[in-house]
């Protein structure tokens, strides 16, 4: 298991949210949701919403700004909500239905062939 | 000192910046899980095909976030943690394919909404060594009505065969069984193929209810 870096304890991770675990809950952020950055990083901003906002200049999914930020998915939704709140940056929502249901056999063909030309 | 320009540009060489941009057309993100046991070889197969190098990171949960009554209170919560890799396949302009290696064991399924709801579909990988992990994950993918295949991992000198495993773990005759060598790539592209090959089959299988969702382990 991946260990946090000795500055990602707990009470980091707190002092980031600024202690909050729900908020993020609004904007319903998948790991594969992907994010775009509308701005720039500005002086005084938090360091962790500045990272974002450099790292987001192309789409970059969920799981990738976690995997970058060494912060527990639940951590970027929350950090990603309130640039969203601000709209520095945008998301673009997968648009696989969230239940069991399959998707569409065209977008299945697609994956296959792109399986294929691997 | 970033310039703004969309290309992907390491001006300082290698940082932690060895990240592969997406086109700047992407919009749909897809996700397909390779769920199994302890080194049974899913990071192996998420290396083998990704066109990025896998990255992992992790989600922490609070037990009492999930609706456990817990008297106690702060004391008593539990966190859960799991850690897991992914990868990545770009397949159009607009879709790209996220695969994640993930482990099968039961604290994991608790995140399984949060984590992977509207997952593609899933490839449980095994091992003859430790078929007890698999069973587990075969279960719970059922109960959640997520459609998978399960592929043997061969490390070689292994000699059971296909049909001794698919009687191991009671697997209905409709779920593709196939060996790999999670090593290979063309192997394991075989492998994510299959899967998939199997998600067409079904969701062109007219209008009827495929995947019914199983009953759900108390």
């Amino acid at each position: 298991m991946k260990r946090l870096g000795p500055d990602d304890d707990p009470d980091r991770l707190y002092t980031v949210t600024g202690g909050r675990s729900r908020s993020a809950d609004d904007h319903a952020l998948d790991l594969v949701t992907l994010i775009v950055s509308e701005s720039d990083p500005s002086a005084g901003m938090q360091s962790e919403h500045a990272r974002i906002l450099t790292t987001c200049r192309r789409p970059t999914a969920v799981v990738e700004i976690s995997a970058e930020l060494r912060m527990p998915v639940s951590v970027v939704r929350i950090l990603l909500s309130d640039l969203l709140d601000r709209g520095q940056v945008t998301a673009r929502h997968p648009r696989v239905p969230a239940t069991a249901q399959l998707p569409d056999a065209d977008l299945l063909k697609e994956v296959l062939d792109a399986l294929h030309r691997l | 000192m970033h310039s703004t320009a969309s290309e992907p540009v390491h001006p300082d060489g290698a940082t932690d910046t060895d990240r592969v941009p997406l086109r700047a057309t992407a919009d749909n993100g897809l996700k397909i899980v390779v769920v199994g046991g302890f080194g049974v070889g899913k990071t192996t197969m998420v290396r083998s095909v990704s066109e990025i190098r896998p990255l992992n990171t992790e989600e922490t949960m609070t037990r009492a976030g999930v609706g456990v009554d817990d008297p106690r209170g702060v004391e008593g919560k539990t966190t859960t943690t799991v850690a897991f890799d992914f990868g990545r396949i770009t397949v159009n302009d607009s879709a790209v394919l996220y695969l994640f290696g993930a482990p099968g064991q039961e604290r994991f399924w608790f995140l399984w909404d949060r984590l992977f709801s509207g997952t593609l579909g899933a490839v449980v990988l095994v091992d003859t060594r430790r078929l007890d992990d698999s069973w587990y994950a075969i279960d719970r993918l059922e109960a959640h009505g997520m459609p998978f295949i399960v592929a043997h991992n061969d490390f070689g000198g292994d000699r059971h065969t296909l049909q001794q495993i698919r009687d191991a773990l009671d697997l209905s005759e409709e779920v593709p069984l196939i060996a790999c060598d999670a090593r290979d790539r063309e192997s394991s592209k075989a492998v994510l193929i299959a899967l998939v090959d199997h998600l067409y089959a079904l969701s062109t299988r007219d209008a009827v209810p495929v995947q019914e969702p199983a009953e759900t382990a108390p």
